[in-house]
């Protein structure tokens, strides 16, 4: 299985991808889990691969090969949709954060994605910031999506739970399972 | 135990196995977790320093090797460039305590000014070099090069690449090894490398690489995988799993996991056992073009790109002629999202005004290189990390003290201990008038937050004694010192202002925190009010919180700033004000 996770950096895409990589391995997977760290952690676009099964080879995901993806921004999504594989899954966050470009006039952001999305795909849009806010913190965001993916695999949720323990601080440990419930229960 | 590690996480592992007891690096993407993984290892057991630069670095790692201890260097492909000068020559002075070199190249530069492939440095300074193709090989062969570089007696590279540094896999955690301190022995003949010495050494040299060249031959890391296939391909590191997963069990696989030597009988009984044979590596032909000279007909370059990252795809493609898998793309042509410098970077308030005063900025390496991205757009150059200072010297000894007066360097704290100082001490010495901006932000910021010497602190987060910036320069000659808040606007352009007008050299120290460090704390956010006229000047700050909509009406995004408040001195018409949350 492949899952991609995009986003901008500095919304957390990376301790998501940590977390989900620990949940697989915990059922006796192989794993693969490749980050991003650096220059375009600095509010560039950003883009992490799980892949996981009985032997993982590249660590990296090919146009075409995405199970899923998890997009932590709209047009993020948009940018990574050549990476879905048909048929494939993705679950956007609706959040809007305007590049460089954009905001210099040098470009603009394009209108309707979502339904450009789902004319292609199966696309689930939720408001993740909304939730995260409800669950305690706007930085929750990236546990909030990971609920929405843990409801769409048959990873069993006991899995998820421990390895979000294992992984969270213990400081923000029940926001973040409250994070994760909102967003396992609107799946 | 089996972990998840990051590839660096397991290089770092398996220094600690092999009973390492010195590190000395410093950081760049994408090494920098080595090192910082290794401080998280008791601090009796192992030494770990972040060094000024990579020279120091491994003359230090070095030492310790000399002075009977495993020691080890780390950084990234273009740090081997600072560090090649005592490496070339350690390769004849050979080692005491094992002693590793750990590179990491950046193929498609994520984070790097360029694509160097440092498997040339092995073959120039005739030092072997080991190339994992995933944690577990990270962790297993960086032991190896530890008791390979005390039983062959020359210092070892591990190779890495970003996707190898930065993907995570399952690897076998084993105890630490006891690697006693070995004695020390003055031995002039082998450890002073002057003429009469270095002759004698460089034979022993050549020596060791036939011996190493035997050992390629027969080890284990250079293993044929044969599928029963006619179509063979050679192969390492990162590439090699790009093929497996492109090739699967289609072909033969001569996989090298060490790169030089490389072993000239296993590639020509692999070139003869095939009918065709494909090498596979990013960057450059450096396997390929060994085989060719050895008069093997090989594949390489002529179907694969010099340029950036491969893909399974790609290599699909090129040895089967297969098509990418099926995939929809976008309607339309997608603004790019680069990088771009925080909301709260002291850097901006610096860039806004050097580009106000319409200057020529002799930039560097750091979060600060993206003072060239629009609309601050306000550096000229970047070559490497110190050029700064020092090409700002040529450009003003060409061009003229006119020139000059329009002329500024910036550097940070960190990259100006780099190798910003001699530099500065060029100026003062060929009589130069420039002046220098220090952007001191308090920590090495682009790599994600290592200490330095100007900070105060060690890597393991201890306190120490500080470079006081301002007693450096004056001891270097420069008289005109002084320290300016970057986000005191006012006072920032006049310091500016006087420096560049003045025909003589001088040092502004640009003082701000990092916003993204835990002791600073901007809080609330900033709002527009009524009186915006829509001047758009606060747009000048390419703040990534500020936007603009349809209908011209500026915005602040309170989920994006941070409160920092840079806007709104900014701001002629007090239109931006600052709220608590
Ligand atoms: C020779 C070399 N070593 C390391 C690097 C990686 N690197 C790029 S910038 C930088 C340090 C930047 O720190 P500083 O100068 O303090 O500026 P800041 O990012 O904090 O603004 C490092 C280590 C490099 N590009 N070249």
């Amino acid at each position: 299985m492949n899952v991609m996770i995009v986003g901008v950096g500095g919304q957390g895409t990376l301790l998501a991808s940590r977390i989900l990589g620990n949940t697989v391995i915990d059922l006796g997977y192989d794993v693969k889990v490749s980050e991003v760290h650096g220059m375009s952690q600095r509010g560039g676009s950003v883009c992490t691969y799980v892949k996981f099964g009985e032997k993982v080879y590249s660590p990296i995901i090919d146009e075409g090969e995405a199970d899923i993806i998890l997009a932590f921004e709209v047009l993020e999504a948009y940018r990574a949709l050549p990476f879905l594989k048909k048929g494939g899954k993705m679950i956007v966050n609706d959040q809007k954060i305007n590049p460089m470009p954009v905001i210099t006039g040098a470009a603009t952001y394009p209108e309707n994605i979502l339904e450009k999305l789902a004319a292609v795909a199966d696309v689930t849009s939720l408001d993740a910031l909304a939730l995260a806010e409800k669950a305690g913190s706007a930085k929750a965001v990236n546990v909030v999506l990971l609920g929405v993916l843990a409801k769409n695999t048959d990873i069993p949720k006991e899995a998820w739970l421990r390895a979000v323990e294992g992984t969270v601080p213990p400081k923000f440990l029940e926001v973040n399972l409250r994070a994760f419930s909102l967003g396992y229960e609107l799946a | 135990m089996k972990k998840l590690l990051l590839g660096n996480a397991a290089v770092a592992r398996g220094a600690y196995e092999a009973g390492v007891r010195f590190v000395s690096s410093y950081p760049g993407t994408p090494s920098t977790e080595i090192t910082e993984e290794m401080a998280k290892f008791p601090a009796e057991e192992v030494f770990v320093e972040w060094a000024p630069n990579e020279k120091v670095a491994a003359e230090a790692a070095i030492g310790a090797s000399i002075g009977g201890g495993r020691a080890m260097s780390c950084c990234k492909h273009v740090g081997l460039n600072v560090m090649a000068d005592p490496i070339f020559t350690d390769s004849y002075i050979g080692v005491g305590g094992g002693l590793c070199f750990c590179v990491a190249d950046d193929p498609g530069m994520h984070s790097s000014q360029n694509e160097q492939d440092s498997r040339h440095y092995a073959r120039a300074a005739k030092i072997p070099m080991l190339e994992p193709a995933d944690s577990a090989e990270c962790k297993d062969f960086t032991k190896l090069a530890f008791s390979l570089s005390e039983e062959y007696d020359t210092p070892f590279f591990i190779r890495l690449s970003t996707r190898i540094s930065h993907s995570q896999s399952m690897v076998e955690l084993e105890e630490r090894e006891d690697a006693p301190l070995k004695d020390y022995e003055k031995n002039i003949p082998k450890h002073v490398m002057m003429p009469a010495m270095a002759i004698k050494r460089h034979v022993v040299v050549e020596e060791r690489t036939e011996k190493l060249k035997a050992f390629a031959e027969s080890s284990p890391l250079n293993e044929i995988i044969d599928n029963g296939s006619d179509v063979g391909v050679v192969a390492a590191g990162i590439a090699y799993q790009y093929a497996v997963e492109a090739l699967g069990d289609r072909v033969n696989y001569l996989k090298l996991g060490m790169v030089y030597p490389l072993p000239d009988r296993k590639l020509a009984d692999f070139a003869a056992s095939c009918k065709k044979v494909y090498v596979i590596e990013e960057l450059d032909p450096f396997i390929e073009s060994h085989m060719r000279a050895l008069g093997l007909s090989v594949i390489g370059k002529e179907v694969f790109t010099l340029l950036g990252e491969y893909t399974p795809s790609m290599i699909r493609a090129a040895v089967f002629g297969e098509e990418k898998r099926e995939h929809a793309l976008p309607e339309e042509a997608l603004p790019a999202r680069p990088p771009v410098l925080c909301p709260g970077c002291p850097h901006r308030g610096t860039f806004y005004v050097l580009k106000k005063l319409g200057l020529t900025v002799s930039g560097d390496i750091g979060c600060y290189t993206l003072g060239a991205v629009a609309p601050l757009a306000s550096v000229d150059t970047t070559i490497c990390m110190g050029a700064s200072i020092s090409a700002a010297h040529g450009m003003a000894k060409v061009r003229g003290q006119e020139f000059n007066k329009k002329l500024v360097s910036v550097i940070g704290d960190s990259t100006f201990m780099h190798s910003g100082i001699t530099g500065l001490s060029d100026i003062v010495y060929n009589k130069g008038a420039n002046t220098v901006i220090i952007l001191d932000n308090s920590i090495t910021g682009m790599t994600g937050h290592q200490d330095n010497p100007t900070t105060g602190k060690t890597i393991r987060g201890e306190a120490t004694k500080q470079v006081d910036l301002i007693l450096l320069c004056k001891a270097l000659g420069i008289q005109h010192v002084s320290v300016v808040d970057p986000f005191d606007l006012a006072a920032f352009e006049k310091a500016v202002k006087e420096e560049v007008a003045r025909e003589e050299v001088s040092v502004i120290i640009a003082q701000r925190p990092c916003a993204l460090l835990k002791s600073v704390k901007y809080t609330g956010h900033c709002e527009i009010n009524d009186n915006c006229r829509r001047c758009k000047l606060c747009m000048k700050l390419g703040c990534p919180a500020i936007s603009v909509d349809g209908d011209g009406k500026v915005h602040i995004d309170t989920s994006l700033c941070n409160g920092c408040g840079l806007c709104v001195s900014v701001c002629p018409f007090h239109a931006i004000e600052k709220k608590e949350d």
